[in-house]
């Protein structure tokens, strides 16, 4: 019995002007597979969970679920090293718990709460870890692809020439990716040889628009026209993993650019006010549950490679089930921010992450002017 | 000495680039070019192409892009060749910039300057003459500057690359080629100008006239005209439009009693309406003797032809009427 097991991910790939490509192997530790499938399912039973606490009216605004999609952040995150950028959409609760976050902070964020990832000021589509690499949860659709860049940028104006750099990845939907703003910033990252990897989570519908009604081209990987492209199964996580190793050394390595097609689907509507039906039919959701689910993948793994056996997945299962409802306990006991938490970070003294360093504006003006804020507390 | 204020311009940022490595300058024609007015000038030769970048024209990728940098603690200075064409990039300004301190919770600071000329230039007509210091000045987040003269343009370019927020620095075109005096202090590796700090160019008694950016000198002007018909006009140089110096302006009003306002942007929800909002919710309004008066830019988008243009932007006889106005008239007649 070896601790390691090899699977195949053979017919997971397909490229677009690239000599090379990644395994149609993938070896992976028992340790390794049981911690992406804790991350999953944690990611899967916390999306549930939101779906309830915003139909319980517990969650405000905008929501954007992400279960169905688990294997693509959690493949990249088990490919990337932890300098790595990240960069998403607002379907970003997952990837903020991928680098750094708790439930309880996730979901507390989502609650309003002090104790939220970003103090109860970002709500659903704004999470940010500076010190983790992980630049949000970007609201507007596409924006984040150009600041993403950026980061590449970054990564290669601090490494010194001929050295590997750490990369850039910016995760945006197929409902972005004929922007002009991502071809704006394609540009730059080829002509400038920048270590960027273009995500595109092909999840076949931008908002309610299928790709066939929203897109003149569907292979979204060759989009990159002269930028090399690659597209994975973004529902075997292995597969994920891999074809991200393989981006990151190649980008990583001073060749520029790519342009990376996940092969994926959401479950849930795009957001809470779509129950995600009048554009695409049940059986189609049912088919796709049950012959591509990237836990039910992970779980087949986890059996075959007889690294668990179904019970013990079952227990696991139970216990993070229990776990998360733990979390979302913990994060409604989270108290609301105070009202003088409505003044703070608008600018900043320092750049250090979570710093505290706050420079106040001089006035605030409120609804009620009588009601304003004065740094020197004198009213003028 | 005098000095041009581009040369003002470019000496701030070739100091600040000198004192800190992570400092790039990246925009339309910045580099090889040597920037599109010239304010650029030498930067190139000096710091070669990996701080001095020539961008493709997509504002919004390259502005998006430089946010992005400015997460990892670059500072970037990102050059709008005009600054009409950072409409192309104002989601990245307004929604990504400016509000990401906030809403990351005091996570993620973004220092990086914008900057280019602002304001009406000369027979560019309407897609290329206005002035969006109104715009941006009403964004929370956001800081935004125009200086006047040289030594506030060298002191504000510095501040606002030494500022860990987001800068907006609204320059003038018609105002690069103009020179001023440099005092030693101000050719010092030291001067900055604090932003939020209005100056007063001129202390009077009788007036005070508001402005920023080219207008100054108009006010300025304005001030020499009055003077020789013995009033006193006291002028104060904005320099800051977030945060605005509220105390310098209600300070000012309370003391001379009458307010003009002067700048060449729309006269609805511009400046010179905030200040006179100001004016209205402080107890300044106890101390006015008359209603203030606002000069500001025809409520029109801007014409081609000279005489329609000359018509549509304040000019001196304006400034001095409306002054004359508020100095002979008094709240009770």
């Amino acid at each position: 019995f070896s601790s390691n097991a090899t699977f195949d991910v053979e017919g997971s790939f397909e490229t677009h002007m690239l000599d090379t490509a990644p395994e149609t192997t993938v070896e992976c530790s028992k340790e390794e597979l049981l911690e992406m499938f804790e991350l999953m399912y944690t990611m899967r039973r916390m999306e549930i969970t939101c779906d309830n606490e915003y139909k319980a009216r517990n969650i405000r605004g905008f929501c954007h679920l992400y279960d169905g999609q688990e294997a693509v952040a959690t493949g990249i995150n088990a490919a990337f090293d932890p300098e790595d950028s990240w960069i998403t959409s607002y379907r970003c609760h997952c990837v903020a718990l991928a680098r750094g976050g708790s439930v309880s902070s996730v979901v507390g964020e989502l609650f309003g709460n002090i104790d939220g990832y970003s103090r109860g000021k970002g709500g659903s589509m704004h999470f940010y870890n500076k010190a983790n690499y992980f630049f949000g949860g970007a609201g507007i659709v596409g924006a984040q692809v150009p600041v993403g860049a950026g980061s590449a940028f970054a990564n290669k104006y601090k490494s010194k020439p001929g050295e590997k750099m750490n990369v850039s990845v910016a995760c945006f939907g197929d409902g972005a990716a004929n922007q002009g703003q991502i071809w704006e910033a394609a540009n730059m990252c080829n002509l400038w040889n920048l270590p960027m990897i273009f995500c595109i989570e092909n999840n076949r519908y931008g908002m309610g628009t299928s790709i066939d009604r929203h897109s003149s081209i569907q292979d979204y990987y060759k989009m990159g026209n002269e930028i090399p492209g690659l597209r994975i199964d973004g529902m075997n996580v292995l597969a994920v993993k891999e074809g991200m190793r393989f981006a990151k050394e190649y980008c990583g390595s001073g060749n520029g650019p790519m342009y990376v097609e996940m092969m994926t689907y959401r479950y849930h509507g795009h957001s809470m006010s779509d129950p995600g039906t009048t554009y695409r039919n049940r059986d189609e959701i049912a088919f796709t549950r049950s012959t591509k689910d990237p836990l039910e993948f992970v779980k087949k793994c986890l059996v075959d490679a007889e690294f668990m056996t179904a019970d013990e997945i079952k227990d696991m299962e139970k216990k993070i089930r229990k776990d998360v409802q733990k979390e979302v306990l913990k994060a409604k006991e989270s108290p609301v921010p105070p009202h003088e938490e409505l003044f703070k970070h608008i600018f900043a003294t320092n750049l250090e992450p979570r710093s505290g360093g706050i420079e106040y504006p001089p006035h605030i003006r409120m609804p009620n002017y009588e009601n304003s804020f004065w740094i020197d507390g004198k009213k003028e | 000495i005098d000095m041009a204020v581009r040369e003002a311009i470019c000496q701030g940022l070739d100091e600040e680039m000198e004192r800190d490595e992570n400092v790039f300058i990246m925009g339309e024609e910045v580099a090889q070019y040597q920037g599109a007015y010239k304010v650029t000038k030498g930067l190139f030769q000096k710091y070669g192409d990996k701080r001095v970048i020539d961008t493709p024209i997509t504002e919004m990728g390259f502005t998006g892009l430089g946010v992005g940098a400015s997460f990892h603690d670059l500072k970037p200075v990102i050059e709008f060749m005009t600054i009409n064409f950072s409409m192309q990039a104002i989601d990245q300004v307004v929604n990504g910039a400016a509000k990401q301190f906030y809403m990351s919770g005091g996570d993620l600071a973004c220092p990086i300057v914008f900057r280019g000329p602002n304001g009406f230039s000369a027979g560019t007509a309407a897609q290329h003459s206005q002035c969006f210091g109104a715009w941006y000045s009403s964004c929370p987040g956001l800081k935004v500057v125009s200086p006047y003269s040289s030594e506030d343009a060298k002191g504000l370019i510095k501040a606002a690359i030494r500022d860990p927020n987001p800068v907006m620095v609204l320059e003038h075109e018609l105002m690069y080629g103009i020179s001023f005096p440099m005092s030693d202090e101000a050719q010092s590796k030291d001067w900055v100008v604090p932003i939020g700090q209005a100056k007063i160019e001129r202390e009077g008694t009788d007036v005070t006239i508001i402005s920023f950016s080219k207008p100054v000198g108009l006010a300025l002007e304005a001030a020499e005209v009055m003077a020789t018909k013995g009033v006193s006009c006291e002028v104060i140089n904005l320099l800051s439009l977030r945060p605005l110096d509220r105390k310098t302006i209600i300070a000012s009003a309370k003391k001379t009693g009458r307010v003009v306002s002067l700048e060449q942007g729309w006269p609805q929800c511009g400046i010179s309406s905030e200040i006179a909002a100001i004016l209205m919710e402080t107890d300044a309004f106890n101390y006015l003797d008359a209603p203030m008066e606002r000069v500001t830019g025809a409520d029109v988008p801007m014409p081609y032809a000279a005489d329609l243009e000359k018509a549509a932007l304040p000019q001196l006889e304006d400034v001095v009427a409306a002054i004359e106005r508020t100095t002979y008239r008094s709240m009770a007649a």
